[in-house]
């Protein structure tokens, strides 16, 4: 019987190991994983690769990962924030290393992590600064019909962490809102992909045509209560 | 030089920018100033908003206490929807920009060429933290790239220029640029002027902009009124 229930948090994550890069789901407030990243803290696992949107706000969830000198590089869009002040300390401190992504090239490199693309050739970022390597090199670059483009990798994670609405025990997922953001894609990116879940279905009541992450993309789904959930700031019902 | 011309306050600019929005049109509106946009769209128009973070058919903010923190917009703002509206996953959600399916983007900018290159995302200062977002995709991948903008910087200098000195977003990209003194268009050939606020002579408007552009050949610039 397949049965991808996890009976807790811990256990869902158990096996991260040291060095893991772990990709990260949401955006804003919407669909951060915030109990799965308390859990990755608790785990202890360390010098890991965060892939997220952001990096971190305030001083929970993804800033308090951060906080504990466990994440040795973040890849990520958009770090800079009203309220970042976690990553912009490590980071003015040479504390973390940034890789910062056009956030198309961003969700474009885990989808052909996911799909099994080797690498694609995108204008995006063209002729600007984020066309170098970390170590200053240009990157590839190709004029394709006529339009320069810049070869771009894959990101692949070790472990992906999403927060989803429900879940089944194949693991078959439907987002809430703009929740769903980067959950569906980084879900195909990762070895492992845990899922939070707020509804745990029988097997066969979620709607095959509703369904946004078939359960092949994922490994272990984990139930949370609404009420515990700190990110998505749910009306009383 | 006369001087007594009335700027285009931050609305008429978003209106300006709106009437020139078309029936049917997907358009992106960038994070600032551009959101201001959204309220000026002509009745009788229909046109789908599309939000970077997985939305179209975004609708304006919710009312006090009927804010619902998974419906947001990419300035990470409480909106709501409008009927037809869909959700989608960030990889659909920029391969709409950068496929080419996103009719118009608006964004802001600190310089724009006279050729259309754009910088918006950095200034470059040392100790700066960086930070890009979308802005890269949707300037490079909307069909029409706009930007809306104060002419000039705090200290008077034009944001429009010869050659950027910003860090760039993109080459050649930018379409248009709409600034509360003027509306330009850039192409490979320089700049044209499309219009400019009553009361501003050509002189005058030359002199704020230091770079060369064309006025309209056969009509001269459209003073005062949209094209």
């Amino acid at each position: 019987m397949i049965n991808k229930i996890a009976t807790s948090v811990a256990d869902a994550l158990a096996e991260t190991p040291d060095g893991a890069t772990v990709l990260i789901g949401g955006f804003g407030t919407a669909g951060i994983p915030n109990e799965l990243i308390d859990g990755l803290i608790a785990q202890g696992a360390r010098d890991l690769t965060v892939v997220n949107n952001n990096a971190g706000n305030g001083d929970s969830g993804l800033a308090a990962l951060l906080q504990t000198g466990r994440v040795r590089k973040i890849i990520c869009s958009f770090p800079r924030q009203a309220d970042s002040h976690v990553f912009d300390a490590l980071y003015r401190s040479g504390k973390i290393e940034l890789e910062l992504v056009p956030q198309g090239n961003l969700a474009e490199r885990l989808r052909a992590a996911g799909a099994g693309i080797g690498a694609f050739f995108t204008p995006t970022g063209y002729g600007t600064e984020l066309a170098r390597h970390a170590d200053g090199s240009a990157k590839e670059t190709r004029v394709i019909d006529g339009r320069p483009h810049v070869l771009e990798y894959p990101i692949r994670g070790d472990l992906a962490l999403i927060k989803a609405e429900r879940g089944d025990r194949w693991g078959n997922l439907t987002y809430r809102m703009a929740a769903r953001n980067f959950g569906p894609v980084m879900a195909t990116a990762a070895l492992r992909t845990v899922a939070s879940v707020h509804e745990i279905s029988e097997l066969g009541t979620m709607d095959p045509e509703a369904i946004v992450t078939p359960g092949i993309f994922v490994h272990r789904i984990v139930r949370i209560d609404r009420q515990a959930t700190q990110a998505g700031g749910f009306k009383a019902a | 030089m006369r001087t007594n011309f009335k700027r285009r306050t931050k609305d008429e600019l978003a209106r300006r920018v709106a009437q020139d929005i078309f029936d049917g049109a997907i358009v992106n509106l960038g994070i600032g100033m551009p959101t201001l946009v959204a309220n000026h769209i002509p009745t009788g128009r229909e046109v789908v908003l599309q939000s970077e973070n997985g939305i179209l058919g975004m609708g304006p903010a919710p009312a006090a206490g009927e804010e619902d923190y998974d419906l947001i917009n990419a300035g990470k703002q409480p909106v709501t929807l409008l009927a037809g509206a869909a959700f989608f996953h960030h990889a659909d959600s920029f391969a709409m920009m950068r496929g080419g399916h996103i009719d118009i983007c608006v964004l802001g900018a600190f310089q724009v060429s006279t050729q259309g290159d754009l910088a918006n995302w950095s200034t470059g200062e040392p100790g700066a933290i960086p930070a890009v977002g979308g802005a890269m995709d949707l300037a490079t991948g909307a069909r029409q790239t706009w930007v809306m903008m104060d002419l000039l910087t705090k200290q008077g200098a034009s944001k429009i220029v010869e050659r950027c000195s910003y860090p760039l977003t993109g080459i050649a990209c930018v379409k248009r640029v709409y600034t509360d003194v003027a509306t330009f268009e850039c192409s490979a050939q320089g700049l044209r002027l499309i219009d400019c606020v009553e009361g501003i002579e050509m002189t005058a408007l030359q002199a704020m902009l230091g770079v060369p552009f064309a006025a309209d050949p056969e009509n001269g610039p459209a003073q005062g009124k949209p094209r």
